[in-house]
């Protein structure tokens, strides 16, 4: 068994280099086909009936007019009458017909009479949800009222970020074509490997039976792992009616239903002494993840700086919502911005510049040397020095500027995956596994990886992903888990591979099998570049059986001295600088620095370019993106790409990306890096805001409402 | 969507023959940026659409020397500020329809849909109706969430705010709308042309189901300084949280005529009389600028969420102005 490793940096050909994801001609010719561009012979449109009130007993369902509607094929009563339904938008029915409006106009003739029953939506107002509270629940660590007793300076405030939804630009759902004991599902997921079984148990078939595909998805952002309610719901109307059945959801459910990310609330108290030493926390918290309460997680409040004494308290909210689900980095963008926000704060009443503070604290985080360097790092490209000032800004006009900063911290530890990797003796290459590319360069990676290990050119590796289980299982892309589990099980599949060619090679070199490398195109005698054989002649060797070779990563069994290829573990720094205008509360961006590790990077392109997009949907959080529910009728009203609001390239202003790379950075191996740059923007722009203003506005988004709200108040609560 | 019936009359007669005398039961289909939406979520389910994208007499924009300049009510956004008169004379439209941030909506959408577009009120929009109320008769708008509503001209049961990004401008420029019928031209001036709806069954306009609205004229604005100023949340495609539109003569250092129109703050267009005549006879400042927009929100009654909207009128008045005459805050 080969040593399992990466080649050494002066070795490599194909790692680290800026190359252009392999799909990226096919996505902007439109020639990549989605699953929601799926259309088969035959094909039903289903649509389902949504409840209209967030709270309510159906008592009596008619389907009658609905079923003599030409063209309607079936229709199912989902929650019929008894059935008590706890959010706007959930099923209640659902049609399946030839087309789609012939599946809207019956959806509009089903009369469901409903009994309505009391509704809380909106959570932000602690005191208005008494009766929705759930069990709060309470942590301290060390001393905490001692220490506010010796604490110099303290700080209160209230600070919050409401709900937001996934947002996927391609809608959940799938095509599914049950055909007496086989089943095929286009699925838009995230989750390509982990999709059979949440449909074979609750349809009562085989896992073995069904077959999952999908060769390109519109985004998950951790929406994507189930079948849902509604892809079972789908696959029942197939088997009732042998033909295969389309069902994409509308917007407005793919925004309210199918993903939302858990709000923050919480009244925080932070003491330091006079030298800025942080010293005490409190918090006492709340949110919602809809019905269940939830919220965000008090395991991660206070954010990556812990002080030595804690008092926390977290009451979740059972709100007439949909669910949450996994949103990129679950919790970590919400606390973390409670926790900059709050200590932000105690830095200015401390009258220290936030980046002293941090430093002075950094012996608080569990990475102490490499924040360090990274906020010095930041603090160049952004000209922290020159341009940060105290909050009591001088400059005159009514436009300021102000900076901010927020640091973070992931895991990312490669998924269990194992790919199936094919050398034919005319030697071109495949590797196949049961994964997705989210849009995130999976499939580009893993080519890389392939291509580096054999000496070949990137598009000479044929990757075949998103087919289950006629390629391996691979794990669901979330916890920025993927790209570390496929480019391990990758390499050592292809070292594996190696271990098997060589033998066949060296003979013809008349060295030994432990004497030969690969480059450019050859299996080369290390040394001696000239005695070679190209990989076409070697592969001849192979006879007339293709080489096969598995390559496995489990997380579980790795034994060290097979080798490191993965790690688990990033952090990273951000910087804002917004110019916010007085008079007419408007935050713009002006320039946002993310400075971010992940250990050995793969596509420094591909790298960037994560973390480029991490940063747009990190201000998208920050300025302008909110669910907005009518309290009255206990509905969402921007259910659509109108109303609910997303930035546009004029929102962006200067992005700065510096992968940090060095030596022991490198050493540790591939590191996930979806989920981490997304966490630090709220914070980062909102202490920018508040650096700018010199006041505090305690919730996000920073709209002009908010922001023109708290100048009012300057010296009132929330500073 | 239900299934229409699509007409593409050649002649402006033979287009209002077509059109029947109930608001919904005939529409008139344009750009269609804003109808085929309210089609899809059911905002409108008329049976039959009329086409007037191929009626000449509604199309191009015509400038006559000294007499001033003809738009036509079919021609798009994108052919309005590429007019060399347009962007001489006519600033506060080019930045009107710059305020329109989607290149397709510049580019497919009408100078008349702008004008005769329903109301964007989420309430609207959402199937509740213009005066929406839960069904225990509580209305939503003034218990909900209004942040986006109208902050004048709200006494009465509509709280939606005027959507035009064109009609501040055009009223303050004192243009007159040009509407067709059954009885031929009928002449408006632009303030007249909106209405705020009292009853379920009226629309924002004061045209009748069955008229069109073909033509604009705008008076000569060789000598008339203009600009319109919005204040959005987003750079990026986004409707107004509020919009200030100003024409003013200047004589000897002196204000000697200014129309001030606010838009996005109330049911219509609103003209600021009380703010103009504040500005009369002053030399432009940023304290009289400033007076101006305080003068215009007097009256202003805000929502429980949008007392914000009126410190934006007020600056937005205030920067309007000081563009128009001086060219810049």
């Amino acid at each position: 068994m080969p040593k399992y490793n990466w080649p050494k940096r002066t070795d490599r050909q194909v790692l680290g280099k800026r190359i252009n994801r392999v799909d990226g001609k096919d996505k902007v010719t439109g020639k990549a086909k989605y699953n929601s561009d799926i259309n088969l012979p035959g094909m039903l449109y289903a649509k389902f009936l949504r409840c209209p009130y967030p709270h309510a007993r159906v008592t009596s369902i008619d389907v009658t007019a609905a079923e003599r509607i030409p063209g309607v094929k079936a229709i199912k009563v989902i929650q019929g009458p008894g059935k008590e339904i706890h959010w706007a938008l959930d099923d209640v029915a659902v049609v399946a017909a030839v087309d789609e409006t012939t599946a809207e106009d019956a959806i509009r003739q089903i009369k469901v009479q409903y009994e309505k029953l009391p509704h809380l939506v909106n959570e932000d107002d602690l005191s208005k949800a008494r009766d929705h509270l759930k069990i709060p629940s309470e942590q301290t660590t060390g001393d905490p009222d001692q220490a506010f007793m010796e604490a110099d300076v303290i700080i209160e405030g209230e600070y919050g970020i409401p709900v937001i939804t996934h947002c996927c630009l391609e809608p959940h759902g799938q095509v599914i074509d049950w055909k007496e004991e086989s089943m095929t599902v286009y699925q838009s997921t995230q989750n390509v490997s982990g999709m059979a079984n949440q449909y074979s148990q609750p349809l009562e078939t085989s896992a073995a039976n069904i077959r999952i595909l999908q060769d390109y998805v519109g985004g998950g952002f951790g929406s994507k792992f189930s079948a849902d309610s509604w892809g079972l719901e789908t696959a029942r109307l197939s088997k009732k009616t042998g033909r295969p059945v389309r069902n994409f959801l509308e917007r407005d459910a793919e925004l309210f239903v199918a993903g939302t990310r858990p709000s923050g609330f919480a009244k925080i108290k932070a003491g330091a002494k006079k030298d800025g030493t942080l010293i005490a926390w409190q918090a006492e918290s709340w949110g919602t993840s809809g019905l269940q309460g939830g919220g965000v997680s008090m395991g991660v409040l206070p954010y990556v700086i812990k002080p030595p004494n804690v008092r926390k308290k977290h009451t979740g909210i059972g709100t007439n919502t949909g669910a949450a689900r996994a949103w990129r980095a679950p919790n970590h963008p919400q606390t973390c911005w409670l926790t900059f926000a709050a200590l932000d704060d105690l830095a200015a009443k401390l009258n220290i510049n936030p980046l002293d503070f941090y430093l002075k604290n950094i012996g608080l985080t569990e990475r102490p040397d490499l924040y360090r360097k990274q906020l010095d790092k930041a603090a160049e490209l952004i000209g922290w020095q020159d341009k940060w000032h105290p909050r009591d800004n001088k400059n005159t006009g009514p436009v300021k500027q102000g900076l901010g900063l927020a640091f973070h911290t992931w895991g990312g530890r490669g998924h269990d995956s194992t790919v199936k990797l094919l050398i034919d003796p005319d030697g071109s290459v495949s590797v196949s596994l049961g994964t997705q590319d989210l849009g995130t360069g999976t499939l580009t990676v893993i080519a890389m990886v392939a291509a580096e290990t054999f000496g070949l050119p990137v598009n000479a590796i044929k990757v075949n992903t998103g087919r289950f289980p006629e390629y391996p299982r691979s794990g669901g892309s979330g916890g920025s888990t993927t790209v570390g589990g496929v480019c391990a099980a990758t390499r050592r599949a292809c070292q594996l591979a190696l271990e098997e060619l060589y033998p066949k090679v060296a003979p013809v070199l008349g060295v030994k099998p432990t004497m030969l490398e690969t480059r450019a195109g050859k299996i080369q005698v290390k040394g001696n570049p000239f005695k070679n054989v190209s990989w076409q002649q070697a592969s001849r060797r192979l006879g007339v059986t293709p080489l096969e070779v598995t390559g496995k990563n489990i997380s579980a069994s790795r034994r060290a001295s097979e080798g490191k290829l993965i790690d688990s573990g990033v952090g990273g720094v951000q910087m804002a600088e917004v110019t916010v205008d007085i008079e007419t509360g408007v935050v713009r961006m002006k320039k946002f620095v993310a400075v971010q590790d992940c250990g050995l990077i793969v596509n420094e392109k591909l790298a960037e370019s994560q973390v480029y997009g991490a940063m747009i949907m990190g201000i998208s959080s920050a300025l302008i993106e909110e669910r907005i529910m009518d309290e009255t009728t206990g509905t969402p009203l921007n259910g659509n790409m109108e109303f609910y609001k997303l930035p546009g390239l004029g929102d962006i202003g200067q992005l700065v990306v510096h992968m940090w790379k060095d030596e022991e950075q490198d050493a540790r191996g591939v590191i996930g890096l979806g989920e981490p740059p997304v966490i630090a923007p709220v914070a980062a722009i909102g202490n920018a805001v508040a650096n700018a203003i010199g006041v505090r506005v305690p919730r996000a988004p920073f709209i002009p409402r908010r922001v023109l709200a708290a100048l009012e108040k300057k010296g009132g609560l929330y500073v | 969507m239900n299934a229409f019936e699509y007409a593409n009359p050649s002649t402006k007669e033979q287009a209002v023959q077509l059109l029947g005398t109930q608001w919904g039961k005939t529409e008139v289909l344009a750009g269609g940026t804003d109808l085929l939406s309210l089609m899809k979520d059911f905002g409108t389910t008329p049976k039959r659409l009329v086409d007037i994208k191929d009626i000449r007499e509604f199309q191009g924009i015509d400038y006559i020397t000294n007499s001033g300049l003809r738009l036509g009510a079919t021609s798009v956004l994108g052919e309005l500020i590429e007019h060399p008169v347009v962007q001489k004379d006519y600033r506060s439209l080019v930045q009107a329809v710059e305020g329109v941030r989607s290149l397709q909506i510049q580019s497919r959408g009408t100078i008349g849909g702008d004008l005769c577009q329903r109301p964007r009120c989420w309430y609207f929009r959402n199937g509740f109706g213009y005066f929406p109320k839960d069904d225990d008769g509580r209305d939503l708008i003034r218990n909900g969430e209004n942040q986006y509503h109208a902050i004048l001209g709200n006494s009465g049961s509509a709280c939606f705010v005027s959507a035009s990004s064109l009609a501040p401008a055009l009223v303050a420029l004192a243009a007159k709308f040009r509407i067709f019928g059954n009885q031929g031209w009928r002449e408006v001036p632009a303030e007249k042309f909106f209405m705020t709806p009292t009853q379920t069954t009226q629309r924002e306009t004061v045209m009748k189901p069955n008229e069109i609205l073909g033509e604009i004229l705008l008076p000569d604005a060789t000598s008339t300084l203009n600009a319109t100023y919005e204040v959005r949340e987003k750079e990026a495609l986004d409707w107004p949280l509020v919009t200030a539109s100003v024409a003013l003569k200047i004589k000897a250092g002196k204000v000697e005529h200014v129309r001030l129109v606010l838009g996005h703050v109330a049911p219509t267009p609103w003209r600021c009389v009380p703010a103009e005549e504040s500005l009369v006879g002053k030399v432009v400042d940023k304290d009289s600028a400033t007076e101006a927009g305080k003068s215009a929100l007097i009256g202003a009654k805000p929502l429980s969420k949008n007392s914000y909207k009126i410190s934006l009128a007020q600056v937005a008045i205030k920067r309007a102005i000081l563009d128009a005459a001086l060219g810049g805050t």
